[in-house]
């Protein structure tokens, strides 16, 4: 069926990037928008705004039947969820499915299935993709059996987390039992699931991750890998592609792997299988899947020259994988900065206000996905993301230079921002040096801290 | 081309039957700023736009395409939801409310129907119904006014 509108169920950067391909696509663009959102950037481009409800996500953005009744009304074809709020919510994809509305994404099946961490951790094994040593765990006695089985430092993980959130380290056996116990409450409280597993605890790890796309009916491509490994309380803050210093064959089997994983599940739209590279053994495990587009999926439209959305748009339109394996190539490297409100000074914490100015940069080989312009709000209620800055180079000595050019030239005002925090990161020589691990971002706030107080106390 | 009082009158007078309450022009750096019942006009030379930050945000979103009010002092009922607007309680039944209506806080005016499930909205004030903007059937936004009263009958 063809897509001639459709209703956008999201906010921010991720809206305008939707509206930005349907424009290219000619497709009719309905924003739902909360209240707080009437006079963003996104509600004046969409073709139409509606307002859901006030601005608390769950009056808005979060209310389910709103967001049906909405595309209904406006006789919209298709939802796309964007990232976060409902983007994986399966009761969205089942309702778009009971009442005729196509759901830009997998199917509900398939969120549920990768939802339940533990549920995707067994697809993973049937699919022979190599997981983290560890497995389910339901009482204490079986959680000291497979601990001494895999060893401390060990992660207890909650079925129904993902993204960091929902999960407790533990570094003597000993410490076993009241760990359970409080995952386990915490997560019954904060996912609805008390339902906990085991797994080892990667010390020297990288976040690598493979962007594939799925026709639904078991074809599978990927389209390369990204590292996010520059992270801080699992909160990515820069993403490149091609993962720096990664062996050609490892490289080859977590892209392999991904399929394999997305196969198994006749996967259907864009999604994403995130992989732990383990350094000291020169092993990966898989992590989780992200059943949505992703926040840093433009590095990889960088080297592809790939729309993602636009593939997404095609998949749910019922016109499949519109390329081979084969025909992808990728070229060059490509790099993002997430540009956020919130202030390195103060430990990250959020500053929301109104932008009074908002100078992006430009040229060759940069790219800017946002919302923001001089004027615009950044409301309290939602995450800070103000910007994606993605440059793209020939290699990758060139695309940070190109990053730290863009990153000068950019100037915000009105709000306090990581934009110099990102340009202390990319004049690190570690950093520079590339193939990081997800424990350098801390070290190195560590080390500016320090620093810092060397400086003060002379 | 400068104002002549002639035509500050003029342009008085197109305000005062127009449903705005203010007016702002400027024509060849002589900016004219009119409110409805407020003093006389004030000419001044044009200064340069003062920069745009912190405007305070609206309190509560009114769509661009609403009717204005046919008097003053009506009191809006407001939906507190987005959902199907109907006037009656069922198709063929006559509507919960017409204009000239009596109405009390707790008079229902009309349902929202968000997915199968109805909702009902009420007045909330007491007065007489002057006018009805939503369409029975149509699709309302949230926030979005549905009718308009004369308070206090």
């Amino acid at each position: 069926m063809a897509i001639r509108r459709i209703l956008i169920a999201n906010r921010g950067e991720i809206a305008l990037r939707v509206i930005r391909t349907c424009k290219a696509l000619a497709i009719e663009t309905v924003l739902a928008a909360s209240e707080a959102d009437l006079d963003s950037l996104p509600a004046r481009l969409a073709d139409r705004t509606l307002c859901i409800g006030p601005a608390r996500p769950a009056d808005s953005y979060l209310r389910v039947d709103t967001i049906v009744q909405a595309a209904l009304g406006v006789k919209a074809d298709a939802i796309h969820p964007g990232y976060g709020f409902l983007s994986e919510r399966p009761v969205l994809a089942r309702l778009c499915e009971q009442e005729g509305v196509i759901f830009i994404g997998p199917t509900a099946a398939q969120i549920e299935a990768v939802g339940d961490k533990l549920r995707a951790r067994a697809e993973a094994e049937t699919a022979g993709v190599p997981t983290a040593p560890g497995g389910a765990v339901e009482t204490v006695r079986e959680a000291m059996v497979l601990g001494r089985e895999i060893g401390t430092p060990l992660l207890i993980k909650a079925v129904g987390g993902g993204g960091g959130r929902g999960m407790k380290r533990v570094d003597r056996l000993e410490d076993i039992p009241s760990a359970m116990e409080l995952a386990g409450s915490e997560a019954g409280s904060a996912f609805g699931d008390a339902r906990v597993y085991l797994e080892r605890f990667v010390e020297r790890g990288r976040h690598v991750e493979v962007q594939i796309l799925g026709d639904g009916n078991g074809r599978v491509v990927h389209l390369g890998e990204r590292d996010c490994s520059v992270q801080r309380r699992y909160q990515k803050l820069i993403e490149e592609t091609p993962a720096p210093r990664l062996s050609a064959d490892l490289r080859a089997r977590i892209h392999a792997a991904a399929v394999l994983f997305s196969e198994r599940l006749s996967y259907r739209s864009a999604g994403t299988v995130e992989f732990l590279v383990d350094l000291e053994r020169g092993a990966f495990y898989f992590l989780e899947m992200n059943a949505r587009i992703q926040v840093e999926h433009p590095v990889t439209e960088a080297v592809t020259g790939i729309d993602l959305l636009a593939e997404q748009i095609a998949i749910a339109g019922g016109r499949g994988l519109r390329f081979k394996q084969n025909d992808i190539k990728r070229e060059g490297c490509a790099i993002e900065c997430r540009i956020n409100a919130e202030d390195p000074a103060r430990d990250f914490h959020p500053s929301p206000g109104t932008v009074r100015t908002a100078v992006w940069p430009s040229g060759e080989g940069v790219r800017v996905d946002t919302h923001i312009a001089s004027g615009s709000r950044v409301p309290p209620y939602y995450d800070s993301l103000m910007a994606k800055i993605i440059v793209h180079a020939a290699d990758r000595p060139t695309a940070l230079e190109r990053m730290r050019r863009a990153l000068a030239a950019t100037r915000i005002e009105g709000v306090a921002t990581n934009l110099a925090f990102h340009l202390d990161v990319l004049a690190d020589p570690e950093f520079n040096a590339g193939g990081v691990d997800t424990s350098y971002l801390p070290r190195f706030l560590e080390r500016q801290r320090v620093a810092q107080e060397v400086r003060a106390h002379g | 081309m400068t104002l002549t009082a002639k035509d500050v009158a003029e342009i008085m007078r197109l305000l005062e039957h127009s449903s705005f309450d203010s007016l702002s022009l400027e024509i060849n750096g002589v900016k004219l700023n009119l409110q409805r019942g407020s003093a006389a006009p004030t000419s001044q030379p044009a200064a340069p736009a003062p920069p745009a930050e912190s405007q305070p945000q609206p309190a509560r979103f009114v769509p661009p395409k609403v009717k204005p009010p046919s008097e003053p002092g009506l009191t809006e009922v407001a939906s507190p939801l987005l959902g199907i607007f109907y006037r009656a309680p069922k198709p063929g039944e006559p509507p919960f409310v017409e204009v000239g209506s009596k109405v009390v806080e707790d008079t229902v005016i009309g349902i929202i129907e968000v997915m199968k499930l109805m909702n009902s909205v009420r007045a909330g004030v007491r007065g007489e119904v002057v006018e009805i903007l939503a369409e029975n059937g149509a699709l309302v936004e949230y926030d979005e006014i549905l009718l308009r009263l004369r308070p206090g009958v």
